[in-house]
């Protein structure tokens, strides 16, 4: 399953869709990256409104899109998580540390540009 | 289950007597005899009740007229029962009755008491009408004592059921209102927590409080623990839990109203209090939200 | 139904969703039970590669529920003991699995046979 990966400015969006196998998460954490390194982006965002399930896996491959994007120098937040997911990940002990969250797209987007105002 | 395992004996009992009384009437004549001796008192056995019931001082959430018009009702769901030998609509009518003065604050030992009452002023009445014929009187009660008791459980079972569903519904009642979560300026939601923890209604504030932050677009989240009295590990956790999972959502926690002695409690079970955010009392952790998104509160004037 | 691949652990959470909403589970339990199929299906593809999971309506005393079997043949686990308590992982990988597993369920069981394989049994009641 291909994810859509979006170019917005500075920002890339990349949209889960539901039933993500952990071939496609694979995929996706290296397609994220060589993007990030192709059009030099500053921030990325990590849509996954659309995922039912955040299970361990889902949750490792998150935090580590997050540390190899950092390591490129850039920006990742997880948008869209539901509230059921959420409460069934911190069941499971998934917290995300070190990952920044928001809300929606939106959020996404203001967390972002907030980051790029500190650091011009 | 154990109802009608009662239900079985008490038949048992019935059927091995039944030899024995082969030379005189069966159980079910002598039932049928019962029910035509208490249909023909009905008006003086009924008011008899009713007289014992207010002597007995139960009943008092109702009005006379009230307690004469169930008394009758619940007379002739008692001679049918006997009549019949089925229970349904007497379990039924049990059940409406218990509806309709459960909410009146009707106890169940005044159940229990005005169908003992019954049960003593018939019991008289056959003493009364045999007295004459002991062997007699003695097939008599061994027909309806069964059948008594059966009426007996069936009343106090029904009343007892729908007192624990009344019981159930406010306990239900009473969780949401006891977690109300609280818009108090854009994007700013406080949880004020009050009274005990357990897991069930931490987990429903936990998801109550996740909807609200998606609906309100919540950035940060006071909670005010002021009103727990007391903390234990698990209860602890659920509320780390609940900070991580409003943190998933994009939203800030901040916790307050900590006492020291519950800070002691879960610095010594090993709490990581590292993770939370916590501020003294709900005036200082509003301040700080509101620092955190920005606002900025000013005096207009002096007070006078 | 088989768990070969990481395509059956997508299908199975599936199910299990599935069958949660049609026995009237509420959206949020019906989460908590995708997801703890989620990590047992895993455990299945990560440790023995193939097992199965079996999905089940359950009936209690006054109430309902739904069982999740989740059985393979691969290797076992050694010390149980070790392997439900938090942070413990053989593969590195998957350091939250049976505990966690058992915080989202109401029951948890496991019985395993080293060299024989593992079954956990799990399940969960209708409020």
């Amino acid at each position: 399953m291909e994810v859509p990966i979006l170019k917005q400015g500075e920002v890339l969006i990349a949209t889960f869709q539901a039933a993500l196998s952990d071939a496609d998460l694979n995929q996706l954490r290296s397609g994220l990256v060589q993007q990030v390194v192709r059009f030099r982006s500053r921030g990325v965002i990590v849509d996954v409104t659309a995922m039912d399930v955040l299970d361990s896996f889902a949750s490792r491959t998150l935090r580590e899109i997050t540390h190899m994007i950092r390591l490129r120098g850039a920006e990742t937040v997880i948008v869209g998580i539901q509230p059921e997911v959420a409460f069934a990940m911190v069941q499971l002990g998934l917290t995300l540390e070190g990952v920044a969250t928001a809300l929606d797209l939106e959020e996404g987007l203001a967390y972002l540009n907030q980051k790029f105002k500190k650091t011009n | 289950m154990a109802k009608r395992n009662g239900m079985s004996q008490e038949t048992v009992t019935l059927n091995n007597r039944a030899g024995e009384l082969a030379r005189d009437e069966a159980p079910s004549e002598l039932l049928r005899e019962l029910v035509a001796h208490l249909r023909q008192n009905r008006t003086q056995l009924r008011e008899e009740w009713v007289a014992r019931i207010s002597e007995a001082r139960l009943l008092t959430a109702m009005t006379k007229e009230e307690i004469f018009a169930e008394a009758t009702s619940v007379y002739d769901s008692y001679v049918e029962a006997l009549e019949t030998e089925t229970f349904e609509a007497l379990q039924a009518y049990a059940r409406n009755l218990s509806e309709r003065i459960i909410p009146r604050g009707v106890e169940t030992h005044e159940v229990l008491g005005i169908v003992l009452l019954l049960r003593d002023v018939l019991a008289r009445s056959l003493f009364a009408k045999y007295q004459t014929d002991f062997k007699k009187l003695n097939r008599i009660l061994d027909a309806y004592e069964p059948a008594a008791n059966r009426i007996q459980s069936t009343v106090a079972v029904g009343f007892v059921q729908e007192r624990e569903r009344v019981i159930r519904q406010q306990q239900e009642a009473i969780r949401e209102l006891s977690t109300p979560v609280l818009q108090v300026r854009e994007r700013l939601l406080i949880l004020p927590i009050i009274g005990v923890i357990d897991p069930q209604r931490s987990r429903q504030l936990t998801e109550q409080l996740l909807r609200g932050i998606r609906t309100n677009r919540a950035k940060v989240v006071v909670i005010d623990i002021t009103g727990v009295a007391a903390m234990d590990a698990t209860v602890a956790n659920h509320l780390v839990q609940t900070v991580e999972a409003s943190r998933l959502l994009g939203a800030n926690v901040i916790v307050t109203g900590l006492s020291p002695e519950i800070a002691q409690t879960l610095v010594t079970i090993g709490i990581d209090l590292g993770k939370m955010n916590t501020v003294g009392d709900l005036q200082g952790g509003i301040e700080q939200a509101e620092r955190l998104l920005g606002y900025k509160v000013v005096a207009l004037a002096e007070p006078s | 139904m088989p768990i070969n691949s990481d395509q059956d652990i997508v299908v199975a959470r599936q199910k299990g969703r599935a069958l949660a909403t049609e026995l009237g589970f509420p959206p949020g339990d019906a989460t908590l039970i995708a997801t703890a199929i989620s990590e047992l299906a895993r455990n299945i593809v990560s440790y023995a590669r193939k097992g199965h999971i079996t999905l089940q309506k359950i009936d209690g005393l006054n109430r309902e529920g739904l069982s999740v079997i989740a059985s393979d043949q691969g290797p076992g686990i050694t010390d149980i003991r070790q392997a439900m308590r938090d942070g413990f992982s053989t593969s590195g990988s998957l350091g939250m699995g049976l505990p966690g597993v058992r915080r989202l369920m109401d029951e948890f069981e496991i019985k395993s046979q080293p060299g024989r394989g593992t079954t956990v049994v799990v399940k969960k009641w209708k409020q």
